[in-house]
């Protein structure tokens, strides 16, 4: 393989890994901290690339106003489904969240359906990115995919900083380990739920919505994109943000250079790669929390 | 522990009900009623596993998938295949894919199992979506239904309706027996608290794996059923909605009897042909998955305990008591969970 050729797929794959650890982070946040197997989270990313296409008329076409506007929808609706869904989850035993959550994907398919239609559909580059960098002598890299790989990794780095360095990601951790105490240190743990929750969705919708672009916009993208991100937080242990940062990377370069070397079995591949690692270590590679 | 005097009753009643349907039913009836028995038996081999050991798993569709696979790759294309060998290897395949997930997935809990078990479904899918093996998306026809010699012929849509009946009652026994056996009470036991179990001694793994890979097999039985009807197979009967369909039946009707399974099954089904009834809902009817996913809702919020607590719920609302036999199993019913 030529090395420019590697370089573009190692690139291809650090931005489809960042993209699924984006997904993959809302997930372990939902679960992490409230305890909620989410499986409507793929939705959400669903949600966002059709945002990115019925809001660009809107937005006079102007891709980052449409972010903007996205992303404020999303807040808002992660924020209303909190209170009227998941707050009556988590006291409930795994079974009734899978099951209700499930639920909530066929409703949202189609509400889908029924505001946009069965369509595929394409949403073009915004004009300041749709350039190239020469790669070597005759490959060119695409600057969007770039820019998808930075917003991706700022966003993680913005993260980890909140929840390491700040007062709301210390009281949010601290409502993941016992949420009574928190709650009796006069924390409204209930208003930070709905807070995490928001910023779940928003991370699920911001990743569908700059995707769209690179990948066309078709009605089962969402439960595509969940199970892989299962397999992610799986494989990076449950609940650990800093496991499904390496786990997402590693889905990642898995499936890039599956589909490069071993078109046939890519499919299957980064299922196979799960199983070894639940082989070797049953709960993930690193602990929860960390 | 003795079998209920009232419960054997109800479950016999709704088999003597299924026998006697033929006798209305018109062929469209007895097709779609085939079908539900079908589901039936899934849903049991699905209660066997969430309902009786405690056990969440997220892949059912998998093994019923590859029982259905199975018979159709198994078969000779050019003549019917002896169902003496086709049925039991179908049980087999299905059972061999069971041991392998059920091997690596029993080595993870609660939440860790429920996706593994989803994941690895969604591998089946992928295997036989986009390997020459499974004929891609549009998935494989049966040529010749699979036949007994010449007298059992499982093409006439009667005959078949009473050997999937036979299977369903089959089914149901089994279950009923196993679970009041050794290995039923060490599954109970598991379910209700599996530190216990382990600390008075037992291994609980094998007979977890046990439990999975005898639901494995039962779903695989259910998958040659389906291809029987239907004559082919696609990737959407090993894809996750179907797993979680199954889930829903035996939530809906009432986790933890095996008679909740069955009547799950056909809640659910009915359900689903009352949605997608154009005569109801005219246009709207093709968003049929949107009464669905509501009405899933609705129950996970309403009637936790499913259909089987109904009467109580009833009871609870109209009169404002309950029944002081059903207040004591309900109170079993907690011990067990806790």
């Amino acid at each position: 393989m030529d090395f420019s050729i590697f370089l573009i797929q190692l690139l291809n794959a650090l931005q489809y890994g960042l993209l699924l650890y984006l997904v993959a982070m809302g997930l372990t946040l939902i679960f992490g901290i409230m305890g909620i197997i989410n499986l409507a989270h793929g939705s959400f990313y669903m949600i966002g690339a059709y945002m990115a296409y019925a809001l660009a008329p809107l937005a006079g076409g102007n891709f980052f106003i449409t972010l903007v506007f996205g992303l404020v929808l999303a807040v808002i609706l992660g924020y209303l489904l909190e209170w009227a869904f998941f707050s009556f989850l988590y006291e409930r035993e795994h079974l009734q969240q899978v099951l209700m959550t499930y639920g909530l994907i066929l409703v949202f398919e189609e509400i889908r359906s029924l505001l946009v239609g069965d369509d595929v559909h394409g949403v073009p580059i915004p004009a300041l990115l749709s350039g190239s960098i020469p790669l070597g002598d005759v490959m060119t890299y695409p600057v969007y995919r770039l820019f998808v790989s930075g917003v991706c990794l700022l966003l993680a780095l913005g993260l980890y900083f909140v929840f390491t360095r700040t007062r709301l990601g210390m009281m949010i951790r601290a409502g993941s380990v016992n949420r009574e105490m928190v709650q009796s240190l006069g924390i409204d743990i209930q208003f930070l739920y709905r807070v995490v929750f928001a910023a779940g969705v928003a991370l699920a919708v911001l990743a569908g919505m700059i995707a769209a672009p690179i990948s066309s916009v078709y009605p089962g993208m969402g439960n595509q994109i969940l199970i892989i991100c299962f397999v992610v937080v799986v494989i990076g242990g449950i609940g650990s943000i800093r496991g499904a940062f390496f786990a997402a990377l590693l889905i990642g370069l898995v499936d890039t250079f599956g589909k490069v070397w071993l078109p046939e079995a890519s499919g299957v591949l980064v299922y196979v790669l799960m199983a070894l690692i639940l082989l070797w270590k049953p709960s993930g590679l690193f602990k929860a929390g960390g | 522990m003795g079998i209920d005097k009232g419960k054997a009753v109800f479950v016999g009643l709704i088999f003597l009900a299924l026998a006697l349907y033929p006798l209305v039913g018109d062929s469209y009836g007895i097709g779609l009623i085939n079908k539900v028995m079908i589901y039936a038996i899934l849903a049991l081999s699905l209660e066997l596993l969430v309902g009786s050991t405690g056990l969440i798993c997220f892949g059912q569709a998998a093994f019923f998938g590859i029982g259905a696979y199975a018979a159709v790759l198994l078969s000779p294309e050019d003549a019917a295949a002896s169902i003496w060998l086709l049925l039991p290897a179908c049980v087999l395949a299905a059972a061999l894919y069971a041991l392998f997930v059920g091997a690596l997935s029993l080595r993870t809990k609660g939440v860790y199992f429920i996706m593994v078990t989803l994941a690895f479904a969604q591998m089946a899918y992928y295997v036989v979506h986009d390997t020459a093996l499974g004929g891609g998306s549009d998935g494989i026809y049966l040529y010749y239904v699979p036949g007994m010699d010449t007298w059992l012929d499982l093409g006439k849509p009667l005959i078949l309706y009473f050997f999937t009946l036979l299977f369903l009652v089959w089914t149901f026994v089994f279950l009923a027996i196993l679970l009041r056996s050794h290995l039923g009470r060490a599954l109970a036991g598991i379910r209700i608290n599996e530190q216990r179990m382990l600390a008075s001694g037992f291994t609980t793994y094998p007979y977890k794996l046990a439990a999975f890979v005898t639901s494995g097999g039962i779903a695989g039985l259910a998958g040659f059923l389906f291809v029987v009807q239907d004559g082919f197979v696609n990737p959407e009967m090993l894809s996750w909605h179907l797993s979680g369909s199954l889930l829903m039946m035996i939530i809906l009707g009432g986790l933890g009897h095996l008679r909740g399974a069955l009547i799950g099954a056909f809640a659910f089904v009915f359900l689903q042909e009352f949605f997608k009834s154009t005569a109801i809902f005219g246009d709207f009817a093709k968003h049929w998955h949107l009464g669905l996913g509501l009405t899933i809702i609705l129950s996970v919020a309403i009637l936790p305990k499913g259909l089987i607590g109904l009467p109580e719920w009833v009871q609870m609302r109209l009169f404002g008591y309950r029944n002081p036999r059903q207040v004591e199993r309900a109170d079993a019913r907690e011990d067990r969970h806790s």
